[in-house]
């Protein structure tokens, strides 16, 4: 062996706690964010599951006046966490537009009735078809939509008290 | 250090909490077609279940890794490519979702290493080689 | 008491891993100069240091003897039984829970190093005493780091101040016979390699590598490497009855953390067996003995820190993270340092003929390296990537291509290599004593291509297997068995082994049917060759557990007697999970895997099904792999106390 190869090695052991050091230190972003932030909302039509409230289809957006879309379920915990904050966004004149993942008729009245119901329309996603489409990992997530029915910002998770201003900035500012 | 494995898969398993539905059309059951389900079985393993620790959707509990297999068989079903299906679902999760990196400048580093690894490995062993003589 | 008993126990091994590094230190320091060397006191220094390794490596396995006889006991007052035991789990999952956590596990980590450093000083014999003696202080350099990491960050014995009524339970996919042997093995592995780095670092301190190095240094480096095939062979096992969906090997990060200080081991074991018959790959050795450990402490610090594991955060802790790195760290970069600094200084070991015994090992070692490299990038690239911002995974496709052909490709070095003489050998002659092998593999390539459906990957590796499996005997072929010595059987069975559980995976790949299914009670579904009709379902108590059962009644062929398998949905209360238990039939040619799942609303139940042709060959293929790795063992042990006494008479 030459003598700068010696030092190979120990280099490359330095690098390898470089990467591993950054991995710990700076832990990766966890969440999976959708890739279609900045495009066009996906095309669906879902029917509706609660009688009473319409079900929600891509031509709905697009109309000129931004919008959220909410992806819930009735059996997610942290949908439950979150209601008051849509409800506060709701209260703030933003129109709030749903898909229901796996749901029943009698689980989503039932959360409603419990929860609120901040929701304009809400539709019913037997299995997961439009949230895949939508590139959402879980409930609850939220899509920020603008007036041309394009995906303006995603929010994962549940919405905090302290998020909902910033959430209402969004809604306003994605005419 | 499976278990570790199977631990951290038990710790992630809460997070996918359960909406008592019955799944999805096609996620736990086959096409009629062998050729067809080769097919899908094939691309489920190489697409990684967006809400588990690290599983391929071909073998996850998880109801949306359901909700993709479902998604998966039906499109293949319809007679549509694998790889169409991997840039669709691409297309909305990002690389992540596929255990098969795509080619791209991120990636490249990753596929050109084993080729690098053998060619250096190769140079290095060379010095334990007697030159032939020439003679 | 008990808990303060082991804590006691724990800081006097401390103390002795600190007075051993020093006596250590000063004796190797002393015996260097020559003005001090023939003095007294240097060799009453060097004297002590055994005894202190042994008494410390005692005083570990007495810590956790006592951590067990308190999770036996369930003494809540224990935080950590209190976290991880319940007083309703039977006696076997209390004792395995001892280590089915972070804190016991590093426990049992350091208490195998402890008595793995006692093993070395009880009964190394034929190193050279100045590099036992700066081994040992290696050795205890790494216990002290993780004596450290255990009593300051990790303390296994600490209280729980009031005892809860009883405890959180052990996870219940932890609650299997898996759990009680394939932690222990896989760590006496991982941990085993350590005597390979500590020897490396003596040698390199006191620039004493050559052949003999090498003699004494094999056995130990087998040793580890059998438990690490074992406890390898075992994990997989466990997670293909376990997981309930089939797999058997899932290019997981923590399954990788296990392979890569085992393809490590096992290129150091042949690189050995150069430097210890032919004086060559001086430097080579040292330096994959000190990345086989540098890997087994990755494995640990991966599995651990959570950088690798994805999606929904779990527990990371920085603090203990932080600590294994910077073992690591100084560890590691310090054994490369050393590295760097004495390499230059160890002399230039012989050189080969390219077409040779010593060639096809060095090959082996280049192809067992790139692999190493490829399972570590791809473990490791997604942090990588985050780094540029992008969310990538890295997974069976990847490893697949980058690692098959060149694993491929060390199949056929591996049948080759034994056929090979040492020294100097010539091509022509090498491919006619190959011809069987080879025409074997031909054959089974044709034969199989003609079943049509069959992918590149598996279609190769059945080809291959057969061919190594022919050429793997072939060093027993024309000899007198009698008289052949035990390690060369020990070869023939290892590497027979690999051939097995490549055919095994290979079949697996090729040939495995599912039948997926909602079925319905009375109506008899097909997977393979057999009808399996689903009974009924019965709920069934265990000890800590309840269970939906159902019965399959299953039948080979048309004419077959008719078994019963007993698949499980099993409800944990304490903590609250739900796991599917497996019911698997096996078979001379395969298993029949069956798992029950959930119902669907309308009286069906969810059945997977699934004939898996010899998939058995893959973990008896391992096991095999073992075998053979203890044969050898043994073999090089009689020899060498052959030596002795034959020395002795003399």
């Amino acid at each position: 062996m030459t003598r700068p190869l010696i030092w190979v090695p120990f280099l490359g052991a330095i690098a390898l706690f470089a990467v591993i050091a950054w991995g710990l230190f700076r832990p990766a972003d966890r969440v999976i964010h959708s890739a279609l932030v900045g495009q066009k909302l996906p095309a669906f039509t879902l029917p509706p599951i609660v009688p009473g409230k319409p079900g929600l289809s891509t031509a709905a957006f697009a109309t000129g006046k931004p919008r959220l879309l909410n992806v819930f379920a009735s059996w997610c915990i942290p949908c439950i966490a979150e209601a008051p904050q849509l409800l506060k966004l709701q209260q703030a004149g933003v129109e709030i537009d749903a898909v229901a993942i796996r749901d029943t008729p009698a689980a989503i009245a039932d959360f409603l009735a419990r929860n609120g119901d901040p929701y304009r329309a809400i539709g019913d996603d037997q299995a997961s078809a439009v949230q895949l489409a939508l590139g959402s990992a879980g409930v609850p997530e939220t899509f920020v939509i603008d007036g041309q029915g394009r995906i303006v910002q995603q929010h994962v998770g549940d919405i905090r008290e302290e998020e909902v201003p910033g959430l209402i900035a969004a809604v306003r500012n994605a005419r | 250090m499976k278990w570790l494995a199977i631990l951290l898969l038990a710790l992630a398993a809460p997070a996918f909490a359960d909406s008592n539905q019955p799944p999805a059309p096609l996620a736990n059951v086959q096409l009629k077609d062998p050729a067809k389900e080769a097919q899908a079985q094939a691309l489920m393993l190489t697409l990684r279940c967006v809400v588990c620790q690290g599983q391929s959707i071909a073998d996850s509990n998880a109801e949306m890794a359901g909700d993709m297999r479902s998604l998966v068989r039906t499109r293949i079903a319809a007679g549509e490519s694998s790889q169409s299906i991997r840039d669709w679902l691409i297309a909305r999760y990002g690389d992540y979702v596929s255990y098969d990196p795509p080619l791209s400048a991120t990636t490249a580093p990753l596929w050109i290493a084993p080729l690098a690894l053998l060619a250096i490995g190769a140079w290095l062993a060379r010095a334990s080689f007697k030159r032939r003589r020439s003679s | 008491m008990l808990a303060e008993a082991g804590l006691a126990a724990l800081w006097f091994a401390a103390a002795l891993a600190l007075l051993q590094l020093v006596l250590a230190g000063l004796g190797v320091w002393r015996s260097a100069k020559p003005a001090l060397a023939h003095d007294v006191s240097t060799a009453e220094i060097m004297a002590a240091v055994r005894p202190v390794a042994v008494v410390q490596g005692a005083l570990a396995l007495a810590a956790m003897l006592l951590l067990i006889w308190v999770f036996a006991r369930s003494d809540m007052s224990v935080l950590l039984v209190a976290q991880n035991s319940h007083s309703d789990k039977p006696m076997l999952y209390k004792v395995a829970g001892a280590w089915g956590n972070h804190e016991g596990s590093m426990l049992l980590w350091v208490t195998i190093l402890g008595v793995a450093g006692a093993a070395v000083a009880l009964l190394e014999r034929s190193l050279d005493r100045r590099t036992l003696i700066a081994t040992l202080g290696a050795q205890a350099a790494i216990a002290l780091g993780f004596y450290a990491f255990l009593l300051f960050s990790s303390n296994p014995f600490a209280r729980l101040n009031p005892a809860p009524a009883d405890g959180n339970g052990l996870n219940p996919l932890l609650q299997d016979p898996g759990l009680a042997f394939h932690p222990p093995t896989l760590y006496i592995g991982y941990v085993g390699i350590s005597i390979a780095f500590s020897f490396a670092v003596g040698a390199m301190i006191t620039r004493d590598v050559g052949p003999a190095f090498a003699r004494a240094m094999r056995p130990w480096v087998l040793g580890a490497w059998i438990f690490l095939t074992l406890g390898i062979t075992a994990g997989s096992y466990w997670a293909y009855y376990e997981l309930g969906w089939g797999g058997w090997w899932f290019w997981d990060p923590v399954e990788n953390a296990s392979l890569m200080p085992w393809l490590a081991a096992t290129a150091l074991l042949h690189s050995v067996s150069v430097l210890a018959t032919r004086d060559g790959l001086r430097a080579w050795t040292l330096m994959l003995a000190v990345v086989a450990f540098s890997m087994s402490m990755l494995g640990t610090f991966l599995v651990r820190s959570g950088i690798l594991t994805s999606v929904h955060a779990f527990a990371v802790d920085p603090t203990r993270g932080s600590f294994i790195l910077a073992l690591l760290a100084i560890y590691i970069g310090g054994a490369l340092l050393l590295f760097a600094l004495r390499v230059g200084t160890v002399k230039q070991g012989n050189t080969f003929d390219f077409v040779s015994r010593e060639g096809a090992l060095i090959a082996n070692n280049l192809l067992l390296t790139v692999i190493l490299g490829i399972v570590l990038i791809g473990t490791l690239y997604p942090i990588v990537a985050a780094g540029f911002g992008t969310q990538l995974s890295v997974g069976a496709p990847f490893f697949d291509k980058a690692a098959g052909p060149v694993a491929l490709a060390l199949v056929a070095v591996m049948a080759a290599g034994p056929m090979l003489r040492w020294r100097r050998d010539t091509a022509e002659a090498v491919l006619k004593r190959m011809t069987l092998p080879v025409a074997v593999t031909g054959i089974v390539l044709i034969l199989v291509a003609m079943l049509g459906h069959v992918a590149v990957l598996p279609l190769l590796g059945l080809a291959l297997a057969a061919g190594l499996a022919v050429a793997s005997v072939a060093p027993l072929w024309m000899r007198n068995l009698r008289r052949t010595p035990l390690f060369t059987y020990g070869m023939v069975l290892a590497h027979l082994g690999i051939a097995v559980s490549l055919a095994g995976m290979a079949c697996d790949t090729a040939f495995t049917q599912a039948t997926l299914v909602a079925a319905r009670v009375g109506v008899a579904q097909r997977v393979g060759p057999f009808t399996v009709t689903l009974d009924g379902i019965k709920p069934v108590i265990g000890p800590n557990w309840s269970a939906l059962e159902a019965r399959l009644s299953v039948r080979r062929g048309e004419t077959g007697s008719v078994f019963y398998l007993r698949p499980q949905s099993r409800f944990f209360a304490n903590p609250v999970t739900v796991t599917s238990e497996s019911a698997i039939a096996t078979r001379w040619d395969g298993q029949l895997y069956t798992v029950l799942g959930e119902p669907d609303g309308t009286g069906r139940w969810q059945l997977r099904l699934w004939w898996k042709p010899f998939v058995t060959l893959i973990w008896f293929g391992g096991a095999l792999v073992a075998l053979g790795g203890a044969l050898s063992l043994l073999g090089r042990l009689l020899r060498a106390r052959q030596g002795k006494l034959r020395e002795g008479s003399a």
